[in-house]
């Protein structure tokens, strides 16, 4: 089965909502983005942002992991009903990636995939793009990122 | 105490800094994807053979984050960054597998104070990561708000 018979383009599937705790977003931000307004609560009251906020990077990642989340629950879910599921692979990026708002310590963020668009890649055949629309949304409903991503599906 | 050494005024166009060298071990890249992105080819060896990136492989998102931890020891550290709205572009080229050396640099393209946030300048960046082979493993373009060393020079500068 392609994704695309899964998904007909344009609909909106919500995949989980993710907790950011002050100590998640600190852990995070230690390893990769140790900027004030990232590691520090106090510090980070002086910047733009305010307060402590999440890395952009933490809440892309937070998309990944809800994806696959859901995505695990798919496949099973086909599976389960002897269809053969999406053979997803890599990506080869992204574009067009806002963070919108800052992320803030205790914020939960609603994440979700839209399958805009999909076709054949003439460079590998039996290989096929998927583009998608990925957000999140926090607890008062305001998009906190967007971006345009892709993922490769195999035949 | 911040230690600030580049401001808005120090990112001319065509200016590259260079990124941390950084080592990919085998450890994190299975930790980072045990938590974020858990699938075959980031979580073992064997899982990373068998399918198209050859070897146990970052996480397109932990690559993303190296970069900007090698891009905060390489030159952000000790810029006035207020953070960045977003990325224009970033495309996943090669795998980054176990055992790599990434290195790279930012380049400066385009640089503008902001009207709307007197202060703060917007500098646009080309990132390259590249692995030790001189391969280009990651790329992209995106905007990094930066304060102004002398305000009332910046805003003379242009304005959005």
């Amino acid at each position: 089965m392609r994704l695309i018979e899964l998904s007909s383009p344009g609909t909106r599937i919500e995949t989980g909502t993710l907790l950011f705790t002050a100590e998640d977003i600190i852990r995070f931000a230690k390893k990769f983005d140790p900027q004030p307004f990232h590691t520090d609560p106090v510090a980070a009251k002086d910047y733009v942002f305010g307060a402590l906020c999440a890395s952009g990077w933490h809440t892309c990642a937070g998309w990944m992991k809800m994806f696959l989340a859901y995505w695990e629950t798919e496949v099973a879910r086909l599976e389960s009903q002897g269809v053969t599921p999406p053979k997803l692979g890599p990506s080869p990026g992204f574009k067009k990636l806002q963070w919108l708002k800052p992320v803030y310590a205790g914020d939960s963020i609603t994440y979700s995939v839209t399958l805009t668009d999909s076709r054949p890649l003439a460079s590998r055949p039996g290989t096929f793009i998927n583009m998608m629309i990925n957000d999140g949304v926090n607890q008062r409903g305001e998009t906190v990122m967007r971006y345009e991503g892709t993922v490769l599906e195999f035949e | 105490m911040n230690g600030w050494v580049y401001y808005f005024e120090d990112f001319v166009e065509g200016r590259a800094f260079p990124l941390a060298e950084r080592q990919v071990l085998a450890e994190e890249i299975v930790e980072f994807a045990s938590e974020f992105d858990p699938q075959s080819m980031h979580l073992s060896e064997e899982g990373g053979k068998a399918s198209i990136l050859g070897g146990l492989s970052a996480s397109g998102w932990h690559t993303a984050s190296l970069f900007m931890r090698m891009m905060y020891d390489g030159w952000l550290s000790r810029s006035a960054s207020e953070g960045s709205p977003g990325i224009e572009f970033m495309e996943w080229k090669k795998p980054v597998l176990a055992g790599d050396t990434l290195s790279g640099r930012s380049t400066v393209i385009e640089a503008r104070a902001l009207r709307s946030r007197p202060g703060i300048g917007l500098v646009k960046f080309l990132h390259e990561v590249e692995n030790q082979n001189g391969e280009i493993v990651m790329r992209g373009e995106n905007p990094i708000m930066i304060r102004v060393r002398n305000p009332a020079e910046g805003a003379a500068k242009g304005t959005v």
